[in-house]
């Protein structure tokens, strides 16, 4: 009896086995797709709150609409999607205090101090028949537009842009602009006035 | 004079050793674990989300709840047609039911998070907005307020 050597385990099989665990988890996962635009809806309104709402001036509101056909108005005219962003940004920021545009409202805001705030609300409205891809296209550019804005007050600010800066200057900017988007009440015309 | 070959004899050429295969292997597997979820439903409609530049990611995932809309897919075309329809956890509903899906949603969060419940839509791009619509008046109604429009970020 002498003394024996154990074999060493083989272990290029350990790659298969690997491999087979591998393709278990491609098949039975998905890669996280969740990401999206964040909207808040408004609560289903009173009756007390509906007086509350006729209050908001005309000047303040701009009224984005998109018909059956995905044709885009806003404000009384006919517009295509790439020009809507430098529309919104315009309403919003009123460089030049044209009466027609929205008002501002000065604010205190800590670490910021005074800044005039805009009062302005973007109303979208929409058909039962517009596709869904040119609403979101449309809601793109809304939130395209706000992203600029802060973009450039940061710049101005903080000398960086929105997303780099952290949570506090985040909530300062966003005081400073924010994003007044309102989803109307659903309506069955399409591209008729109310 | 050249350094390989020649006179000399010829030599064996040592065989690669596959014994760190299965270390990169492991490599990419622990990646596809960590960057990859488990699917929890099946889906049951067509969903190809529409494009949107300025999407932003959402915080927390466990606290949001899906609501599917699209065609059906085409094995189940034969029995639903091909109207949009809304899919909720593994089976097609209508509106109505959503009011019991957010209800039950609710019910499996904790107590602390249920204001921060978001519900995502994912519609596909060809449904009209029309029974987005509906489904946005009857979580209003449900006092389901945070949602977010699914889209996906188009390749630059």
């Amino acid at each position: 009896m002498g003394k024996k050597k154990t074999p060493g385990i083989n272990s290029s099989s350990t790659a298969d086995i690997a491999f087979l665990l591998l393709c278990y988890f491609l098949m039975t996962t998905t890669m996280g797709d969740q990401a999206g635009l964040q909207r808040r809806l408004p609560p289903i309104p009173d009756k007390e709150q509906k007086a509350e709402d006729q209050k908001v001036n005309r000047r303040n509101i701009i009224i984005v609409r998109i018909n059956s056909a995905d044709k885009l108005f806003a404000g009384n005219e006919a517009l295509d999607v790439s020009l809507l962003k430098d529309k919104i940004k315009e309403f919003i920021a009123n460089p030049a205090d044209d009466p027609n545009l929205p008002e501002k409202e000065m604010k205190q805001i800590e670490g910021l101090g005074n800044y005039p705030v805009s009062k302005g609300v973007i109303s979208l409205q929409n058909d039962r028949g517009t596709s869904y891809q040119a609403y979101i296209a449309v809601q793109n550019e809304l939130v395209k537009a706000v992203n600029e804005l802060r973009d450039e007050l940061s710049l101005q600010r903080f000398g960086r842009k929105f997303s780099l800066l952290d949570e506090d200057k985040q909530d300062i900017i966003k005081k400073a602009i924010p994003q007044n988007i309102s989803e109307a009440e659903p309506k069955d015309v399409g591209g008729k006035k109310k | 004079m050249s350094k390989f070959g020649g006179s000399n004899d010829k030599r064996d050429v040592p065989g690669i050793s596959s014994g760190s295969l299965s270390d990169i292997v492991f490599m990419l597997l622990f990646f596809f674990m960590v960057t990859t979820q488990l699917r929890e439903t099946e889906n049951k409609v067509i969903v190809k989300l529409p494009q949107a530049s300025e999407v932003a990611k959402l915080e927390r995932k466990d606290l949001s709840s899906y609501i599917n809309i699209g065609t059906p897919i085409r094995s189940l075309q034969g029995m639903y047609g091909t109207d949009a329809r809304i899919q909720l956890n593994d089976s097609f509903k209508t509106v109505d039911d959503i009011r019991d899906f957010i209800a039950a949603e609710r019910d499996a969060m904790s107590e602390a998070d249920r204001s921060y419940m978001t519900v995502a839509i994912r519609a596909d791009e060809d449904v009209r907005m029309g029974i987005v619509t509906d489904v946005k008046q009857e979580l209003r109604r449900c006092s389901a307020l945070k949602i977010m429009y699914s889209a996906r970020k188009p390749a630059e």
